[in-house]
């Protein structure tokens, strides 16, 4: 095989619970395939530290595809790392150099409460969907799917928006823990579609809210939009914030009106 | 236990049968709904799409997951799209022939009333999904989009960019989370079933395990939903996320429901192959690129030069040579069969030499490349993140790999299975795809299963149970199960030998795809059957897993685990000894066409195979569903 190996330094956070004190363990990793993906690295160290009758680090993953949202490691202070709309598991060791130290963190965010090591719990993002991310159709009794003609251009920028893995990077690269790059793209999805007018002005209005119980608020610095492993537009947060202030008039003039 | 295996199919003319079935169906009136509590284990389409509906019905419903929000489940995953017999393309699809397609797809293997039932509502499953907001791929007119896959001659398939999976599961979760915000839904996260418990016959709950603290609690309920997904990762290697398993089925299996067919599993031709032995997974591409992409390896078995220098003459289109009529869109076992063959014989491509081309020349030069780089940029962008290579100059590489798995918990029409109030929904049972599924039906099945089927028929089951009590969980089966259970974790800590359970599930993984893989020989299978036993005692002696079982140890989950795969790949080897004939993605060397086609033997195996647990896997019993075929009469599938 013609793969490069490397040798690697790696600095990686050790927390044993969620009111545990935290800190930095050093390990050395040496001859790591090019081929090898950044969780495949972690998983070689942890079939080390067994080895070793040591804790093997936690850390949380699932399809290693890109698509499910479940890894979410800072590296080198860039959450998912390096590569551009490239999410952890995505990420291979030959963006590396041999010699190089990799410092791995969790997401820190005082939403995403550490559970052990490099896991956290992101269900605050689950309560934002519960409040109102949606379309209310039961089963059943749905008109025939050609019935309401969708716009290329606009199932195509709904399609954009929807494309976001929840993974929680927006959050972790956020200097406020603001969520409002998720929120956002949750609303733009729905809001920009025929099925999703009749609740456009309630939706936006619950989740603002509930993200602001949860989440720290926006300032502006972008820092999400470049962490996002999806690409989504920042765009998506001017859309949010127009939905929100008219939903506070209509939202107001219906109740008024009832 | 004596097993009695009635399918319940209802009478009637196969265009009937459903209609009848509600309509005899014993209902629970809407007030009363709230009196039953309902389990669903797993939050995939099958689970929150069954979930979100009967909570909208009014039933009381506990959702469990061991991922950390239920929009984590594996389906989230699937990229290609959904099939359903809409005929919006005007090109003769019907529901017969999404029927037929499917029956013959898998190698009639699979019960006709289940099929016909998930093609009447395949067109329902689309409208649901469009007024839930589902962004699905349109034309410019705004009529929605279609394209086709392998197994069919019409273009029935939905599709969202590469992420269809991703979309419809975003759907489902939704309709579940506006349940659980209604308070209709609790929902337990990081939450695993660990055992299933069983009184007086019928099922009566669940025990689980928290997987942050190690704490085992029990639940009782009126019925259980088992939608837990398939058991690909036997093979270690495959396209399923990390954290699929079979723990969730294989314990029900303990506790008394078949397995049905477990040998059915489906290799994918088209993944990405392996590139280092570090690897954990392998990544599927698409099936669709096969609308577009030519699979092909050279001639000669040392050819040397790079793909685009091989002039056409020496190409050999694998494919469209074999299969003229449905070429590179050939069905999956077809085609992985074709890929395996010509590695084997030395023409295989790449470093390794372990992969074929699927080349989008053609397609690049007939259609432009912006045409190509809208049906599946990011499908190339994630080849070149993987395997750094450009699709668009180079032919991608693949290679068939371990994908789904069509045996599964055996089920009777209304989705239940041998145990009374127990349900298997989704890829967890083994209904609709006989013995190999046809692209883009399994998550056509997931949704018909949970929003259509399944809050049907679970009515008719409950409906008697009206105002009677059911065991809760202080009755004594529920604490045996607990203390089982922690007995169970504390005994993998307390192994301490030397030998992570990665370590073991690679070793398992490794025996089955050799023998119980691609290609089946008795000889391999009785290999494999000597072999994993011996293993398995290893494993459960020398198994090594640091820590504690009362906190978050992701070593010890994946012990539990691989535990039950060592259980049911000895049963897997077992199913595929006994049957004596090539069908689907079960194909057994010694029964083959002089052309090197699967041949069936419906003589004696037009019949599910359904297994009943004994203690020991390889002495489990085998009991027969016949299968009788009325409204498609038994034909050798053919493709040519
Ligand atoms: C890469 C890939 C691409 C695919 N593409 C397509 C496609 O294009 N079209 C198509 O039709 N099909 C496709 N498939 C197949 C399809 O995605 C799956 O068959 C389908 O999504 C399975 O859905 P499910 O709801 O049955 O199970 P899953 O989505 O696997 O959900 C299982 C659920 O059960 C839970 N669970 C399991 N065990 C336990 C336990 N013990 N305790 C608690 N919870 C548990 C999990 O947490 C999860 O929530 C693809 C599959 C793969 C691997
Ligand atoms: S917006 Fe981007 S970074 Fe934020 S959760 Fe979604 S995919 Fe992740
Ligand atoms: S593990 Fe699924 S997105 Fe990374």
């Amino acid at each position: 095989m013609s793969n490069h190996l490397k040798n690697l330094k790696l600095k990686i956070w050790r927390q044993s619970g969620p009111t545990e004190k935290g800190h930095f363990e050093e390990y050395v990793m040496p001859e790591i395939s090019d081929e090898a993906s950044f969780l495949e690295m972690l998983d070689v160290l942890n079939e080390g530290l067994i080895g070793e009758n040591k804790l093997p680090v936690v850390f949380d993953h699932d399809c290693r595809e890109g698509i499910c949202g479940t890894c979410s490691l800072m590296i080198n202070g860039q959450a998912h790392g390096p590569e551009r709309s490239t999410a952890t598991c995505q990420l291979h060791m030959r963006k590396f150099k041999s010699g190089d130290e990799i410092v791995i963190e969790p997401w820190r965010a005082a939403a995403f409460p550490i559970i052990k090591d490099l896991m956290v719990d992101r269900s605050a993002f689950d309560r934002i969907i519960e409040s109102g991310g949606f379309i209310s159709a039961n089963t059943g009794g749905a008109p025939d799917a050609n019935l309401i003609p969708i716009p290329k251009s606009v199932a195509d920028a709904a399609m954009d928006s929807a494309e976001c893995i929840g993974c929680g990077a927006c959050v972790a690269a956020c200097p406020n823990g603001a969520a409002n790059l998720f929120t956002a793209a949750k609303i733009s999805h729905l809001n920009l579609l025929p099925q999703g007018q009749a609740e456009r002005y309630k939706r936006t209005e619950a989740m603002v809210e509930t993200m602001d119980e949860y989440f720290g608020s926006c300032t502006n610095h972008g820092e999400c939009e470049a962490a996002c492993p999806k690409e989504i537009s920042i765009d998506v947060i001017a859309l949010m914030n127009k939905d929100y202030r008219k939903s506070k008039l209509k939202n107001r003039k219906e109740i008024s009106r009832s | 236990m004596t097993i009695t295996l009635n399918s319940k199919i209802p009478a009637g003319s196969i265009n009937d049968k459903w209609n009848n079935y509600k309509e005899d169906a014993k209902l629970v009136a809407p007030g009363n709904k709230r009196k039953f509590k309902v389990i669903v284990v797993g939050s995939g389409l099958a689970g929150a799409s069954a979930a979100a509906t009967m909570a909208e019905l009014g039933y009381q419903v506990d959702v469990f997951t061991f991922h950390d929000s239920p929009r984590r489940a594996h389906s989230i995953a699937a990229q290609g799209g959904i099939n359903a017999a809409k005929n919006y393309q005007g090109d003769g699809d019907s529901v017969h022939r999404l029927f037929y397609d499917t029956i013959k797809g898998g190698d009639f293997r699979a019960r006709e009333a289940n099929v016909h039932r998930l093609a009447e509502v395949s067109v329902n499953i689309i409208d649901q999904m469009v007024a839930q907001g589902v962004p699905f791929a349109r034309e410019y007119g705004g009529m929605l989009d279609n394209r086709s896959f392998g197994g069919a001659q019409v273009s029935r398939t939905f599709y969202a960019r590469g992420q269809t999976g991703q979309q419809l599961l975003l759907g489902a979760y939704q309709q579940l989370a506006r349940q659980i915000g209604l308070g209709n839904v609790r929902m337990f996260n990081r939450t695993e079933l660990v055992d299933v418990v069983t009184i007086e016959g019928r099922c009566a709950g669940i025990v689980t395990r928290d997987l942050v603290n190690g704490e085992v609690v029990s639940h009782s309920a009126h019925a259980v939903v088992m939608a837990t997904g398939g058991y690909g990762n036997v093979f270690f290697l495959s396209t399923n996320a990390m954290a699929c398993n079979v723990t969730a089925a294989w314990r029900a299996h303990r506790k008394g429901a078949t397995f049905a067919n477990p040998c059915y599993t489906q290799i994918h031709p088209t993944c990405i192959p392996q590139s280092d032995p570090t690897q954990s997974k392998l990544t599927l591409m698409s099936e669709s690129l096969r609308n577009d992409g030519r699979v092909w390896v050279p001639q000669n078995p040392d050819e040397t030069r790079p793909a685009s220098q091989v002039p056409e003459a020496e190409r050999d289109y694998i494919l469209e040579r074999l299969y003229p009529s449905y070429g590179n869109l050939a069905p999956r076992d077809i085609s992985s069969r074709a890929a395996k063959r010509s590695v084997d014989s030395g023409r295989g491509v790449g470093p390794l030499k372990n992969g074929v081309y699927l080349d989008f020349s053609d397609a690049i030069n007939r259609l432009g490349k912006d045409v190509v780089e809208e049906r599946y940029g990011n499908l190339f962008e994630m080849y070149e993140r993987i395997a750094g290579e450009n699709p668009y100059d180079m032919p991608m590489r693949i290679y068939p790999a371990s994908h789904y798995t069509m045996g599964g918990l055996w089920v009777d029409y209304e989705l239940m299975t041998n145990i009374p109030g127990l349900y298997a929904a989704g890829e967890a049972n083994f209904s609709d795809h006989g013995a190999n599924r046809l692209g883009a039906s399994a998550l056509m099945q997931g949704l018909a299963d949970g929003y259509f089927v399944l809050p049907y028929t679970i009515g008719n089951y409950l409906a008697p149970m009206l105002n009677k009590p059911i065991p809760g969980t202080d009755h004594p089966a529920f604490k045996e199960a607990e203390l089982a259970a922690q007995a169970r974790y504390q005994g993998y800590v307390d192994i301490k030998g030397t030998r992570s359970p990665d370590y073991f599930h690679r070793e398992v993984g490794r025996i089955i795809w050799d023998y119980c893989g691609m290609e089946r020989t008795q000889q391999g299978l009785e290999k494999a059957l000597s072999e994993l036993p011996a293993l398995y005692e290893e494993f459960q002696k020398d198994l090594r897993v640091t820590g504690d079982a009362e906190s978050m140890n992701q070593t010890l989950e994946k012990a539990g685990r691989v535990d039950d795969f060592f259980q049911l790949g000895m049963l897997m080897c077992r199913d595929a000894l006994e049957r004596e004939e090539s069908c689907g993605g079960h194909f057994r060397a010694e029964y083959q066409t002089e052309e090197g086609e699967a041949l069936r033997d419906d003589e004696k195996f037009a019949h599910v195979a359904a297994w009943e647990w004994t203690g020991d896997s390889t002495k489990s019993i085998r009991h027969k569903e016949e299968l009788n075929f009325e409204a498609i009469h038994l034909a050798t599938r053919s493709y040519k």
